[in-house]
């Protein structure tokens, strides 16, 4: 983690990394398509709306994920003052709330159908809305503070108590009544549901992951550059 | 033709299946492109600022090199 601490060095490995993740998210997800848009079965129950869950899962898997790195970034910045730390937890950011809003709107889609209803204030879904707002939130911090020091604390701060809400999302389906569906891959007692479905998931899975580090990497690059530009600008006030 | 016809229509879900795969596209898409896009206009800035640092510095006193720039 030290040796990236340097943003040259760090800055080689993402130019290198970058076309190999953003060829495994191409391909991955290609398949994933495929197989879940016509090789896996129709569900007995649902029909074809099921395959509905080939982008709704992935994505609230990714929300999850990048919430995670989020936090975990978060505090690596709050507590070894790692140099890029606090710019990765900004960068992963905007990726976190999309894959969130695209999970709440494929749910919308898939429940309007299955449940009669676009919208229930359950546990499930409230609380991934609230991971939404906690990203907005997050973002909107980062804008807040003339100084971006000032700034990049609260927001590790924000990200570190919002933390909180993701175990509550994943059990909330186990502590609560709800209206959406227990878990049927990340269960004690493993994944419930059939290969054919569970084959294309996973692959989408591992394509937007993919895909999650290709837009880092560019993300990340952009804030490096951002923070050359101030650094350099305000050199030139000081002469 | 009609198992094209079949595939699209997904059993009467097309309404709900269609749009769901269009918003996940069109939102990871956007982002993908707006990051590279940004990236591009940060990347051009700072090379441009550092053009025109290294020009006023040839001015200043020609022929001496700045080692502290990390160039990437």
């Amino acid at each position: 983690m030290h040796r990236f601490a340097n943003p040259a060095r760090f800055l080689r490995l993402a130019k290198a990394v970058l076309p190999w993740s953003t060829g495994l998210a191409v391909g991955l997800i290609a398949v994933g398509l495929t197989l879940g848009l016509v090789v896996a079965p129709a569900d007995y129950r649902q029909g074809e709306s099921v395959r509905i869950m080939f982008v709704h899962v992935p994505a609230a898997w990714m929300a999850l994920f990048c919430y995670t790195f989020m936090a975990l970034a978060s505090a690596v910045a709050l507590i070894w003052k790692h140099p890029l730390a606090d710019l990765a937890a900004k960068a992963t950011a905007p990726i976190g709330a999309s894959f969130t809003l695209i999970a709440l709107l494929t749910g919308a889609l898939w429940g309007q159908p299955m449940w009669g209803t676009w919208w229930v204030w359950d546990a499930r879904l409230t609380s991934v809305l609230i991971l939404l707002f906690l990203y907005l939130g997050y973002i909107a911090l980062w804008q807040a503070f003339d100084d971006e020091t000032h700034a990049a604390k609260a927001a590790a701060i924000l990200a570190l108590v919002g933390f909180v809400n993701v175990p509550i999302i994943h059990f909330s389906v186990e502590w609560w009544n709800t209206l959406h569906q227990p878990a049927s891959v990340f269960r004690v007692g493993g994944p419930t549901i059939h290969g054919s479905m569970l084959a294309p998931l996973l692959l989408m899975g591992a394509g937007f992951t993919a895909y999650f580090v290709s837009v880092l990497i560019l993300r990340l690059r952009s804030e490096i550059a951002a923070r050359k530009l101030r650094t350099l600008r305000l050199a030139e006030v000081d002469r | 033709m009609s198992s094209l016809t079949d595939f699209l229509a997904m059993g009467g879900y097309a309404p709900f299946v269609w749009p769901a795969f269009a918003a996940a596209a069109i939102i990871m898409g956007t982002l993908a492109v707006f990051s590279r896009r940004v990236l591009r206009a940060n990347e051009a800035t700072l090379e441009a600022l550092r053009a025109e640092r290294r020009a006023a510095r040839e001015e200043a006193s020609p022929g001496v090199a700045l080692e502290t720039e990390n160039e990437t």
